[in-house]
């Protein structure tokens, strides 16, 4: 790795102050996206600023109305392993538990893994081809070259990577809240509203500036929170990013459902919700899957994928089905 | 920019380090980007963690940081500064080997050996988190409390993914395991 500093602290607001003044500062808590950037110098921070000892940021808190709080510090074995996650939203511990190995998943932070970066092949390639995601004006290898990972949804000429996280899936499903300190102060920021679409600035992945730092992820009380599935379909069937994945909840009347959520991994440069199927769902009996394809498919009229990838579409779809069909029964 | 007086603070390039390695104290000069890993092989010669894909990638460098398994290549030596690792080098005790050091060669768990001493901290750390009650992918339902007895061998294989084997002995890596447990 390149030469730089490493500094540690316990106090969030000198954190904070030493990020936003300091282009070259970067933080890191399990540092396992952060040094895979820096090995295939992706990233070349100057500073690190350790940020692990800050404190009351890796809790876990049950909310008395339903809902979790999950700081930023905490890990993502523990998250996955708590009991109260593993009931409330069975869909968030296991996006948890199909994403990376045991050992990434001890040291990994839920801050940190919603701040990972693609894996698209070309923005980690050390030889840097042409991406405008590491070098903006440079180019998009992957927009003509091989896609088949790549976007079927929401990708522009300048960038068709996709984000790799697969909580960020299940949070985007349930409408999650992720709380962030800045120099201002703190705000709250919708998670769907979290990741950004690549547009003509796909260097920036997310909303945050400089001096912002995710702090927790709240998750509301969800009437489809305990009926909820993550399914991740992969090349190998452990220890692999998805090609797609879906993470669904719903609530039931009989056999009829209420409400469902909805959202795919591995087809955006963002979660992508599948609101039009969410609406269309509304009333279709579980157990009538030509009925529910239907309505999925709605979600899908948009798709538009590459040349290598159009496999995508009907697999996302028939996982959303499957994963649907999955989180119904554990009503 | 901030830095604390609780350790790691930099000095001429070079941080101050003290680790506790297999029940000693272990003090070392490290610069910033010294991994953990390299550390432990190349300053304090621990060379039973291996160095495999330097990528997080194949676990074969998998040591345990406060009891819990971690990847040594992908951490920095002046992170864990006060932190307690044990490696392959710790794991026996009274000259005896561990029971899934043991259990490895009654099963013949490996043939190059280069990924055994990552797979059987692995191995280790996993057994003692199946018996906290953690689930896994393999889990049907996570809703439910795990206990050992649910350590199937599809069980194994999914909690063991993160370490490769290029030699494929994975069939007798899994009965290695599965016998530890029996015997633990």
């Amino acid at each position: 790795m390149h030469p730089f500093s490493l500094s540690r602290t316990d106090d969030i607001a000198k954190a904070i102050a030493a990020h936003a003044m300091d282009g070259q500062v970067a933080f890191i808590a399990g540092g396992t996206d952060l040094l895979g950037l820096m090995k295939d110098r992706a990233a070349l921070p100057e500073r690190l600023l350790d940020i692990n000892g800050l404190p009351d940021l890796a809790r876990i808190e049950a909310l008395p109305n339903g809902g979790l709080r999950i700081g930023a510090l905490a890990r993502m074995s523990e998250v996955a392993a708590d009991m109260e996650v593993r009931r409330r939203f069975p869909v968030i511990a296991e996006s948890l538990l199909f994403a990376a190995s045991g050992q990434l998943r001890n040291m990994a932070s839920i801050g940190g893994n919603l701040m990972q970066r693609t894996r698209c092949a070309y923005f980690r390639d050390d030889d840097a081809p042409p991406c405008n995601k590491r070098r903006p004006g440079s180019g998009c290898s992957a927009r003509h070259g091989l896609n088949r990972n790549h976007a079927i949804f929401g990708w522009s000429d300048a960038c068709v990577a996709t984000n790799p996280s697969d909580v960020a899936v299940a949070f985007a499903a349930l409408d999650a809240i992720v709380h962030v300190r800045g120099l201002a102060g703190d705000r709250s920021i919708s998670f769907v509203d979290f990741h950004r679409l690549p547009d003509s600035t796909p260097e920036r992945d997310n909303v945050l500036g400089r001096g912002d730092l995710v702090v927790a992820v709240e998750v509301p009380a969800r009437v489809e929170g305990c009926a909820s599935h993550y399914l991740k379909v992969r090349d190998r069937e452990s220890y692999e990013f998805a090609l797609v994945s879906v993470a669904a909840a719903v609530a039931v009347d009989g056999k009829h459902i209420r409400s469902a959520r909805l959202a795919v991994g591995g087809v955006a440069h963002k979660p992508w919700r599948l609101a039009a199927a969410e609406s269309a769902l509304r009333g279709v009996p579980l157990d009538e899957a030509v009925t529910l394809s239907a309505a999925i498919a709605q979600s899908f009229a948009d798709a538009g994928p590459l040349a290598h990838n159009g496999f995508k579409v009907e697999l996302a779809k028939r996982a959303a089905l499957r994963a649907l069909q999955i989180a119904g029964a554990r009503k | 920019m901030s830095e604390s007086s609780s350790g790691g603070d930099l000095r001429d390039g070079v941080v101050e380090v003290t680790l506790t390695i297999n029940g000693r104290a272990c003090k070392l000069a490290a610069e910033p980007r010294m991994t953990l890993l390299d550390a432990l092989r190349e300053e304090l010669l621990l060379t039973g963690t291996k160095k495999g894909c330097d990528r997080g990638e194949c676990g074969a460098c998998t040591v345990h940081i406060e009891g819990r398994r971690a990847l040594s290549c992908m951490t920095l030596a002046a992170m864990q500064d006060g932190k307690r690792i044990t490696t392959i080098e710790g794991l026996q005790r009274d000259d005896m080997l561990h029971p899934l050091q043991a259990a490895f060669i009654e099963h013949d768990g490996f043939q190059c050996g280069f990924c055994t001493s990552g797979q059987i901290m692995s191995g280790v750390a996993m057994i003692d988190e199946a018996k906290a009650g953690w689930p896994s992918a393999a889990t049907v339902d996570v809703a439910k409390p795990f206990t050992l007895s649910d350590l199937s061998n599809a069980e194994i294989r999914e909690r063991m993914s993160g370490n490769l084997c290029r030699c494929a002995c994975y069939p007798n890596i899994v009965d290695a395991i599965a016998n530890a447990v029996g015997r633990s």
